[in-house]
C-alpha cells in the first residue's frame, strides 16, 4: 500500500469538519439559490443508494443473500420500520439464508 | 457566567436522549469496524476513523477508497460527496442558534452533526442550548468510534457466517434512510431506483473505475438532473425533515 493510512484519516477528518462547521459559523444565511438547495436535498439519497448497490450483493457471501436482504430492507422501511430494525432484519435474513445457500 | 443552571438541566436531558441513539451507534460502528479492518486498519484507526468521521456513510465511502488505494484527492471529493447532507443540516442548525451564540459553541456543535444528532437538536425549542447537543454526544460520540474499534478486533474473531451477515447492516441502514423519505416524495423514490441502476451499470462496463469515483460522478451526475427537473419548493420543510 503507497499511501498512509493515517493521512487519509487527516484528510477526511478536515474535509468533514469543514463541512459541518463552515455553514454554521461563516455563512449564517439561507441558500438562496434554488438549484444549489435542491442539489444538495437530493445529494444524500443518490449517494446512498449508489453505495448500496450493487455492494449489497458483493458483501455477502452468496449473493442471493445480499439481494433478498436488498428486497425486505426496502419492504420493511416503506411500511415504517426503522433504521435500527431495518438493519437487524437484513442481517438475520442473509444469516439464516446463506446457512442454506453456503457450505460451511 | 458560563455554565447556569439550564444548562446543567439540557445537558442531562441531552445525554438521556443520546442512550437510544448511542446504542443503535454501537452495533452499526461494529459492522463499520469489519469493513475497516477488510480495508487494513488497525483498531485505534477505525477508533479515529469514527471519532472524527462521525457518518456511516461518508466512513464508508472513506473506507472504499482507503482499499482502493486511490489519491488522498480522491479521499477529499468522496468525504465531500458523501457528507454533503452536512452542509445543509449545519445551515438549518445555524438558523435556531441565539444569534448572539459564541463561536466556540458553534465549533463544537458543529462538529458532531450527524442525522440523529441533528434530528434530536432542531426537535428542541429555540433557541437552541449547545449544552442539550453536548449531552447526546457525549453518550453517542464514544459509542460510535468504540464501536468501530470492537468491530476491527471481533471481526477476526466471528465466524465467517456471522460476519457475512453483519456486513449487510450498514447497506440496511443505508435503505431505510432513502425509503422513508421516498415515501412521500416520489422524485426520491426514483432517483434511488435510478442510482441502484446507474450504479450497477457502471460497475459492469467501467470495472477500472473505483467506487469512490463512481460514487462522486454519479452523485453529481444524478443529483443535478434531479434539481434541474425537480426544484425543491421554496420553503424550507423538505431541508428540516432530510
Amino acid at each position: 500500500m503507497k499511501h498512509q493510512i493515517w493521512l487519509y484519516l487527516a484528510v477526511m477528518a478536515v474535509v468533514c469538519y469543514a463541512i459541518r462547521v463552515l455553514p454554521l459559523t461563516l455563512l449564517r444565511k439561507r441558500i438562496q439559490n434554488r438549484f444549489l438547495r435542491s442539489f444538495l436535498y437530493y445529494v444524500p439519497y443518490v449517494t446512498l443508494s449508489v453505495m448500496t448497490f450493487p455492494a449489497i450483493v458483493e458483501a455477502t457471501r452468496s449473493p442471493v443473500a445480499g439481494g433478498v436482504a436488498l428486497v425486505l430492507g426496502i419492504a420493511l422501511a416503506w411500511v415504517g420500520a426503522g433504521l435500527f430494525p431495518v438493519a437487524v432484519s437484513c442481517c438475520a435474513v442473509v444469516f439464516v439464508l446463506e446457512w442454506f445457500l453456503v457450505a460451511a | 457566567m458560563f455554565f447556569l443552571r439550564k444548562h446543567r438541566v439540557s445537558l442531562i436531558r441531552g445525554a438521556r436522549d443520546g442512550v437510544p441513539i448511542g446504542l443503535g451507534y454501537f452495533a452499526v460502528a461494529f459492522s463499520l469496524g469489519i469493513a475497516a479492518r477488510n480495508a487494513g486498519l488497525s483498531a485505534v484507526q477505525g477508533f479515529f476513523l469514527s471519532f472524527f468521521g462521525m457518518a456511516s456513510a461518508g466512513e464508508y465511502a472513506a473506507i472504499t477508497v482507503i482499499a482502493a488505494d486511490a489519491a488522498y484527492v480522491e479521499m477529499a471529493l468522496v468525504t465531500l460527496i458523501a457528507n454533503a447532507r452536512y452542509l445543509l443540516m449545519s445551515f438549518a442548525l445555524s438558523q435556531r442558534f441565539d444569534p448572539a451564540a459564541p463561536l466556540r459553541h458553534r465549533l463544537l456543535v458543529g462538529y458532531s452533526i450527524t442525522d440523529e444528532l441533528f434530528g434530536i437538536a432542531v426537535a428542541q425549542p429555540k433557541p437552541l442550548d449547545p449544552w442539550y447537543c453536548y449531552g447526546s454526544y457525549l453518550v453517542a460520540i464514544p459509542s460510535w468510534a468504540t464501536g468501530t474499534a470492537v468491530g476491527v478486533i471481533a471481526g477476526n474473531l466471528l465466524p465467517t457466517r456471522v460476519v457475512s451477515a453483519l456486513s449487510v447492516a450498514l447497506f440496511g441502514m443505508f435503505i431505510a434512510v432513502v425509503v422513508t423519505p421516498a415515501k412521500r416524495d416520489k422524485v426520491v423514490g426514483l432517483f434511488a431506483l435510478l442510482s441502484f441502476a446507474a450504479s450497477f451499470t457502471a460497475s459492469r462496463l467501467l470495472p477500472a473505475l473505483s467506487g469512490g469515483t463512481r460514487t462522486i460522478l454519479l452523485t453529481l451526475l444524478l443529483s443535478g438532473l434531479a434539481a434541474a427537473l425537480f426544484p425543491v419548493p421554496d420553503d424550507d420543510t423538505k431541508e428540516a425533515q432530510s
